[in-house]
Parts: structure tokens; sequence; C-alpha cells
């Protein structure tokens, strides 16, 4: 992945696929996007993370040209997007959060139709069928689908006629954790196919997996753009080394070379430490490594370091 | 317009239509069986029948039986055994009159708990009377009444249920179905999905009129099949072809006032209710249940407000009135004219999502 974005960055960037330049957007008093600009390249997978009613969906339905912005304009592969571009239509695949569908119709006629509307063939919408495994569900009506499966439909309804660019809101929510990593690997394929990916999401490591750049959002800003693995060193978090508890005394533990500070909950010893390396040897000079795990920052890390930890509605 | 996008999304449409079973039965089942009861229970009130009741015979009424037999007709006579039997059938109504004779005389006894036939009785009778007493005085009558009907067969039962059920049962069908269509398709995102294709919009909205016209088509083909049938009897007059332009410039103008309702209201439940308020009155007063002939006129003028009543004037006018193509085409721009006119205002007012 790294190094992946590392090259990409440094190739330099003709025109944006995705321009979008100081948009805001207030419900009466909320405001629910206030003053984004946001840019992605071609063959950017771009992520936007954020707690609940941050503005993520309001932002992509702007960047979409599904709501008209009050401020700030988007354009999407040199086109504007506002009012509805259906020249740009064609060019873009949408998955919106709600899952929307013809009612009582198969997962499959459901498929096709969406494949129509684009001028796609059946033989595609099959085969996309098949691409997000619901090829066993084709003959079942969307009503009786699961959530994750309505997902997965409206995923292959936005991807039916092979779009240059894609928005997903949310894509991954009401998924099982191997449709995920099978969506993974579609959205990977359609990244290095040279497509260029926006998606919502409140998964961490699916931004950490997929992204080349993650947006977080708190409150309609952007708190912070960049590609993960330099958010994470930029939070400059202490690394955590954990072993089972019992195996040295806590006391010893926050004195060990290297070590900012130990807690045992009496399942787990932590030891905090900016140098895991002198701690690691330390704990095997006494033999208690058994069982050790060490974990860095991750963006969880930066996320909840930057929106805070308390709950809000 | 694409046509490709227009031809698969009637299809997916119309597959859909098709497997919901409640619009199925709304728009086909229900109105057939109220044509069946009403076909039923006013069938027999066609050509009023006057069923009288005697003991010894009447020669009176025998001969005006013998010398013209349109007459049988009309009457039915039934011999009961004794006057008490015979007053007590008119008492219950299983006879209308009781006929007796005595030489010069002839008398009836009949009761007025239906002043209807009570008078059919009395004027029935005294024409008898009279025509025998100029046929005795040997005169040669000075008037002569010559009656027929306009129509080319009586206005049966069924044939004025036939037109105006199936009018009631297309404005049911057009109305609710574009209401809910609309606002179930507000409601679950599908517009806002929608508007992000590239299909226009107005292939879609072309889609699902192209359902409700080719439903409305299969309404007119069953309607119309039931009532063919030797059990009811309905004969078809020679420009009935023209209800197939006045059924389909009809569901436009029902679809418009759908589109409407469904652009105006926020949920399913308000739609319903909006369209029952529309749809029954609607019904009522532009004669779908009963003939508007008898009705009081400012009932009559308020019937022209409601495009179902240039409906079933036109299909009625065509299909038992047997009057010819032509007459149909008034009522045919009335309904196109409500069609634009609620379609534009709908256009007006519409919404693409529910905030
Ligand atoms: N149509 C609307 N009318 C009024 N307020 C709205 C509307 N849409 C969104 N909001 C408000 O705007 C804010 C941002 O909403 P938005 O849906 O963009 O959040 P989100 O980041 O997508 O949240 P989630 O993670 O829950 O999907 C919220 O406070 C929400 O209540
Ligand atoms: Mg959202």
């Amino acid at each position: 992945m790294e190094v992946r974005w590392a090259l990409r960055s440094y190739r330099p960037i003709m025109a944006h696929t995705i321009r979008a330049t100081g948009l805001r957007k207030r419900y009466g008093a909320v405001r629910a996007v206030d003053g984004v600009s946001l840019e992605a390249g071609e063959g950017e997978f771009l992520g936007v993370l954020g707690p609940n009613g941050a503005g993520k969906t309001t932002l992509l339905e702007m960047i979409e040209g599904l709501r008209e912005p009050d401020e700030g304009e988007v354009t999407v592969l040199g086109l504007p997007v506002w009012p509805r571009n259906a020249a740009l239509l064609p060019r873009i695949g949408v998955q919106l959060q709600a899952t929307s569908f013809f009612e009582r119709l198969t997962a499959r006629e459901q498929l096709r139709t969406f494949a129509s509307l684009y001028g796609a063939s059946g033989a595609r919408a099959d085969a996309m069928l098949e691409t997000v495994g619901l090829a066993a569900k084709a003959d079942t009506r969307v009503e009786k689908l699961s959530g994750g499966q309505a997902q997965r439909l409206s995923i292959a309804c936005a991807l039916v006629h092979d779009p240059e660019v894609v928005f997903l809101d949310e894509p991954t929510a009401a998924l099982d954790p191997q449709a995920r990593r099978n969506l993974w690997d579609v959205l990977r394929a359609i990244s290095t196919g040279g497509r260029t990916v926006v998606l919502t999401t409140h998964s961490m490591d699916e931004a950490e997996t997929l992204c080349d750049r993650v947006a977080i959002m708190d409150e309609g800003r952007v708190l912070e753009l960049g590609p993960p693995a330099a958010l994470v060193r930029g939070l400059d978090v202490p690394a955590r080394v954990s072993v089972p508890s019992g195996r040295l005394p806590r006391a010893e533990a926050a004195a060990l070379p290297g070590a900012l500070d130990a807690a045992d909950d009496g399942v787990s010893l932590v030891v905090s430490t900016r140098d895991p390396a002198a701690v690691l040897a330390a704990m095997g000079a006494r033999d208690a490594l058994d069982g050790v795990q060490v974990r860095g920052a991750t963006l969880e890390d930066v996320f909840l370091h930057r929106i805070g930890r308390e709950y809000r509605a | 317009m694409n046509t490709g996008v227009v031809r698969s999304l009637t299809r997916a449409l119309f597959v859909g239509f098709v497997r919901d079973r409640a619009a199925l039965f709304y728009t086909l089942l229900f109105p057939l069986f109220f044509l069946v009861v009403f076909a039923g229970v006013f069938g027999s009130a066609d050509s009023p029948r006057v069923e009288v009741a005697r003991v010894a015979p009447v020669p009176l009424l025998d001969q005006a039986l013998a010398h013209d037999p349109g007459l049988r007709d009309t009457i039915e006579v039934t011999a009961y055994r004794t006057p008490e039997a015979a007053v007590r059938a008119v008492e219950k109504g299983d006879a209308d009159a009781f006929a007796a004779q005595d030489g010069g005389t002839l008398s009836i006894r009949y009761s007025v708990a239906d002043r209807v036939q009570s008078g059919i009785v009395q004027s029935l009778f005294g024409g008898l009377t009279q025509a025998a007493n100029r046929a005795a005085t040997g005169e040669r009558p000075a008037y002569r009444l010559e009656a027929r009907q306009v129509e080319d067969a009586s206005l049966s039962a069924i044939q004025f249920f036939t037109p105006g059920l199936l009018g009631w049962a297309l404005s049911m069908a057009g109305v609710f179905g574009a209401s809910t269509t609309l606002v179930t398709w507000r409601k679950n995102g599908l517009l806002r999905r929608l508007r992000l294709s590239p299909a226009p919009l107005r292939s879609v909205f072309a889609a699902r009129v192209l359902v409700s016209l080719v439903t409305a088509l299969i309404q007119l083909a069953v309607f119309l099949g039931v009532a063919l049938l030797p059990v009811f009897g309905l004969r078809l007059t020679g420009a009935w072809w023209m209800s197939i332009p006045l059924v389909l410039a009809g569901v436009l103008a029902f679809l418009g006032i759908g589109m409407l309702v469904g652009a105006w209201a926020r949920t399913q439940e308000a739609a319903s209710a909006v369209t029952q308020l529309i749809v029954l009155p609607m019904a009522f007063l532009g004669g779908s249940f009963f003939p508007l002939d008898s009705a009081p006129g400012w009932m009559r003028t308020l019937s022209y407000v409601f495009p179902l009543r240039y409906l079933n004037d036109g299909m009625l006018d065509v299909m038992a009135r047997g009057l010819g193509p032509a007459s149909a085409l008034p009522q045919i721009a009335a309904l196109l004219a409500v069609a634009v006119v609620t379609s534009l205002a709908a256009a007006r007012i519409f919404r693409w999502d529910a905030t």
C-alpha cells in the first residue's frame, strides 16, 4: 500500500479527477458541511472518516451532484456536477447510504434494469452479480435479501457500467467479515485499473488497507487529510507492548529501559514506549516474552485523538 | 428519449406490478366483483315486469295478451287458489296486482309499498280498459301512440354497469398507481438514485405511463370478456372500439391526478387518504354506480368537475347507446386536457427527496 502511494504521490497530477472548493451546506442551524475543499487525482483511492453526523454523506452527495451546495463548487472529470449533468453521469458510479430498489424485482432483474439505464449489457450485469457474490441469490426478490446482500446488490448497481469514478457511502457497513474482504478485493482491483474511488467508512482498518489518503471529518470540517501512514506517524503516540498478566510485576515493567508507563488490568500488562525494541529486549532478558503483542499507533488513535473520546449524539 | 431504456424499464415495472397481489386485486378482481353483484341485483329490473295474480280467469286480460304478443314480455299471470292467497301474495310483494273480472267490471288490488310498480299497474290496467272500451264501441282511434326506445337495445343493467364500473376501476388503478409510485420512490430513495443515472427522467415516467396504459387495456379486455358472457349478456354497439382511445385518455387523466397527489403528499398514508377522497366521490358523482339522468341538477352540474364523468359518458355512448365514433371526441379532448393540466401542476411541485 505504502509503496504504491509513494509512487503515485510523486507522479505529477495533470488534472484533478475530483475538485471540490469551499463547499458549505447548512440545514437550519446545523452546518452539515462547513467549508470543505478536497481534490482527488486520477486513480486515487480517497477515504472519508468521521463520527455519525460529521457530514460525510452530505459532502459526498454534493460531490456526486445530488445536493446543491449553499456555497462552493465541484468538478468531476473536469465537468461541473451541478446542475444535473447528463454527460458526466455515465462516467460515475454511485452507491447511496440507503439502499433503494425497484419493488418486487429479483436481484438479477434489478441489476439488469440498472444496467439498461446505463446502456450496459445484461451479460455484464450477470457477471457483476457474480463479482459481489450474489449469484446464488440471483432469483431472490430484493425485499427478501438480507441487509448485507442488499448492500452488495446496491454496490453492484454502482459498478455495473464500469464507471471511471466511483462513490461509495459506507459500502461495508452491513457486511460480514468475509464479504467485506471480498469487497475490498473488488475495490482494490477497480482502483488498480486506474479508476478513482471515494468511500466513506467508520472502519479504520478499511481506511488503512484501502485508501491512498483519508480525510478525517467532524462537524462539517476536514480535520486531517493525508496518507494513513503519514497521519499515524504524525500523531506520535507511544507503541504498546502487552503480555499476559503475571509474567512481570507492574512496577518492574514500568522501570524497564525505554518504558514510559505500565498498566495491569488483571488480564494484560501493557507497557507504553517510544522504543519498543529496547522494551522487548529487556523483557526477553527476563524471559517474559511468552504471548507478547506489540501494537503501534493506528488510524483509530489518530481518529480518537482528533475527535475525542466522549460520546456525542 | 431512449427507447431501449424505456422498454427495459417498462418491463421491470410491469413485472413488479404483476407481482403485487394487492394492486392486482384492486385493479381487476374488486371491480369485477362489483360488476357481478350489480348485474345480478339490478339485472331483473331492466324491462319492468308486472306480475298479476288471479283466481278465476280474467277475460279482458286474456284477450289483450292473445292480441298483443309484446304484452307477454311485460305481464306475467299466475293463478292462485283463493282470493285470500292472491291478496297475501300482493302484500308480500310476490305479485304486483290481484286482478278479477265480474262481468263488465275489472277490479284490481295492489300495494303502494313500491310506488313505481303501483303506478305501472294502474296505468297498465287503465290502458287495457280503455282499449277494450274503444274496441266495444267500434270507434276508430283518433290518435295512435307509437313508442320506440332510442337505444337499439334496452339499456339494461349490464349495459350501464360495464362502462361505469370499468371507469371506476380505471380511476382507482390510475390515481392510486401514480400517487403510490411517486411517494414510494421518493421515500425509498429510488428517485434520487435514478437522478444519478444518465437515463432522462422522462424515460422513467414514460415507462411508468406505458405500464398503466397496458394495464388499462387489460382491464378493458377482462371487463368486456366477463360482461359479454351469456350470463351477463352485454351487447356491444357499433363504435365500441372507440372505448379504447377513451380508456387510454382516461388513464392519462387519472395518472395526472395521481402524480399531483404523489408530488404533494409526503407519506404513503397521506397519499392513500387523499386518493380515496378523490376517487370515491368521483365514482359516485361521475356516474359509475348509478345513472345521473335522474339525479338533481346541481349533482349533474357538479359531475362535470370529475374526469370520470367524461369517460363514463363517452364509453356509455359508444358501447351501449350506439352513438358513432365521433361522439367520443369531445370526451377524449376533455380527458386529455385534465391530463395536461394535472401533469403540469405535478411537475411544478415535484420534489426529488423526502426532506
Ligand atoms: N436532509 C437533511 N435535513 C436536515 N438535516 C440534515 C439533512 N441531512 C443531513 N442533515 C444533518 O446534517 C448533519 C450531517 O449529516 P450527514 O448525513 O452528512 O452525516 P454522516 O457523516 O453521513 O453521518 P453517518 O455516519 O451517520 O452516515 C447531521 O447533523 C444531520 O442531522
Ligand atoms: Mg452518512
